[in-house]
């Protein structure tokens, strides 16, 4: 039997669908088509190079533009719209609630990136004619921006559960910024002679997520091998940190009022 | 002594208000009632009273400041109780993107029913709530009145044993008042507990086992409509003709109201007679003579208008003259 965060969840990949989410997907397969095309003409012997770039930028932009536009809005516009009063009037523990709706936008998100990741791979083929051993990395990649694309959710839903969808776009983008600058944040720590500037330099690095782990694209374009710790600590990492982040939304949402 | 299907004890709610100087403002001033197994209960009170905030705190959709409230014998704050009751909220709202059908397959799926029995039950209620016919089509295109009827499906969709319903006539024209009258009615006959919030008197005063008034967060009075109206003395209602040709009294012009050629007025229990008399010479056609019966709604109002008073009253500070 389908748990209660599973019937939230899939409810909530049913809205994105029925919201027509998916299709950014079309403007993703013109871009591929449009770059396989060009790019034969334009850029002798760096055509891989020049797909697997555009093609992972591009599922790593248009999967956090969506899962922070879609998962500042997750709680809140449940609270809004008052869809939420009949939905807990049910037998729904509020944290299971969050749980699906966090579960429901990676469904989305994951579904959305298997299927840019198919037109990536079309594209790639396109322009190779063949797939070699180096394109494993290219997935790798892919794994990782689901990774990221996991703690971005996470943020936004954690905003949404007391906060209005702009302000909650707004924190959630900043703390995706600074945590792709994080290890510059660090390095200002190591340089400043001000023990003040160094803890707190410390404490920022430590307590934002660290986006800039994430980011393999530049190792999956020029089929550099991927360290397998790197696979596992990051995984370790992105669960850790949004287990944290998943229950500091609970906290705060069990004890909200829905006025 | 079996135990109360809603038993509420000093509830009370105040909510911060303001934005950098935050002030609290009590929405709801222990509320202390008892609403029996079987009983249609309406829960009456002008907008502001606090009855969608009675409402929210039995569901859980907003916590006590203090006080405590059990659904037979569980507490509200345990979400288990939530599998014997059912609510529809004031002006329900659903996700606009299902029909009426996939609305009621969710819901229904926390309830672990498995998808032949869903089907069923989903057939049965849209069949009992009139909107069979409307079964496959976006919430999105429906009318408030279909809406109301789906948030009543969706409220008694699990048999609950308690249901309650805010201001489920609120919004809807005869037809549909009529209709919801008459599942609230099924229900009850059916021994569900029924604890509706209104300001529709009539519709209390037709359904209701009981009712309770609630003015300014304050629980007012709580009985059945009858006892509560026996309470007052209100007078007679003689109905008549005037004689053609024949003036009647001023005395009785004055205080009458006429349609036609029938009169009507209103006299003191002790006067009756009197007044019969002075029309008995003026050779008036005598129509009726009843008693007035007050509605629920003159006790109503008369509650407001109290609770009004002492309010205005509260306001002036000492030694300062109202104006």
């Amino acid at each position: 039997m389908i748990t209660i965060p599973g019937i939230v969840a899939l409810n909530t990949f049913r809205e994105a669908v029925r919201d027509r989410v998916l299709y950014n997907l079309v403007f993703f397969a013109l871009l591929m088509m449009a770059a396989a095309v060009l790019v034969g003409g334009v850029s002798i012997g760096i055509e891989r190079d020049v797909i697997v770039n555009l093609g992972l930028s591009a599922i790593s932009v248009f999967g956090i533009v969506m899962a922070i536009f879609i998962g500042v809005g997750l709680v809140h516009k449940e609270i809004e719209k008052r869809t939420l009063y009949s939905l807990l009037s049910k037998p729904v523990p509020r944290w299971q609630f969050l749980m699906g709706k966090f579960a429901g936008l990676s469904l989305t998100l994951i579904v959305n990136t298997a299927l840019m990741t198919v037109g990536l791979a079309a594209a790639l083929f396109y322009v190779t004619q063949k797939f070699e051993r180096g394109d494993g990395t290219v997935v790798i990649a892919i794994y990782f921006i689901l990774l990221q694309l996991g703690l971005i959710t996470s943020l936004a839903l954690f905003f949404s559960c007391f906060s209005s969808p702009m302000l909650s776009t707004l924190y959630t983008l900043g703390i995706y910024i600074a945590g792709v600058f994080a290890p510059d944040i660090r390095d200002i720590g190591i340089v400043t002679d001000s023990p003040g500037v160094k803890a707190a330099a410390k404490c920022i690095y430590y307590v934002l997520p660290n986006f800039h782990n994430f980011n393999v694209i530049s190792a999956a374009v020029h089929q550099e091998a991927i360290p397998f710790r790197l696979i596992w600590q990051n995984t370790i990492y992105a669960v850790l940190y949004i287990t944290l982040v998943m229950l500091g939304a609970s906290a705060i949402f069990l004890r909200r009022d829905l006025k | 002594m079996s135990t109360p299907a809603i038993q509420i004890e000093g509830l009370t709610k105040d909510y911060a208000v303001g934005f950098w100087r935050k002030k609290m403002r009590r929405s709801l001033d222990h509320l202390d009632l008892q609403v029996n197994e079987g009983e249609a209960f309406g829960f009456l009170g002008p907008n502001g009273a606090g009855k969608t905030t009675t409402l929210k705190l039995m569901m859980g959709l907003v916590f006590p400041t203090s006080g405590s409230a059990r659904v037979r014998g569980r507490s509200i704050a345990d979400v288990g109780m939530h599998r014997e009751i059912g609510y529809m909220p004031e002006q329900p709202y659903f996700y606009d993107y299902l029909t009426a059908r996939e609305l009621l397959d969710y819901f229904a799926q926390f309830f672990g029913y498995d998808a032949v029995e869903r089907r069923e039950r989903i057939k049965i209620f849209l069949e009992r709530v009139g909107l069979i016919a409307s079964a496959d089509v976006q919430l999105r295109k429906f009318s408030k009145g279909m809406l109301q009827r789906v948030g009543i499906a969706q409220a008694i969709l699990h048999d609950p044993q308690v249901v309650f319903l805010d201001e489920p006539m609120s919004g809807l024209d005869p037809v549909g008042r009529r209709e919801v009258r008459d599942i609230i009615l099924d229900l009850k006959k059916h021994g569900k507990t029924i604890f509706f919030s209104t300001h529709i008197l009539s519709d209390a005063e037709m359904l209701c086992d009981r009712v309770a008034v609630l003015v300014g967060g304050k629980l007012q009075g709580v009985g059945a409509p009858g006892e509560m109206l026996s309470m007052e003395v209100a007078g007679m209602e003689i109905l008549f003709e005037a004689h053609p040709g024949v003036p009647l009294p001023q005395k009785v012009m004055d205080r009458a109201t006429h349609t036609g050629d029938r009169y009507r007025i209103e006299v003191p229990e002790a006067d009756v007679y009197a007044a019969l008399e002075e029309l008995k010479n003026s050779r008036a056609r005598i129509l009726s003579v009843a008693p007035v019966r007050p509605s629920l709604e003159d006790y109503f109002f008369k509650l407001v208008a109290k609770q009004k008073n002492s309010v205005s009253a509260a306001e002036i500070t000492p030694g300062e003259q109202p104006r």
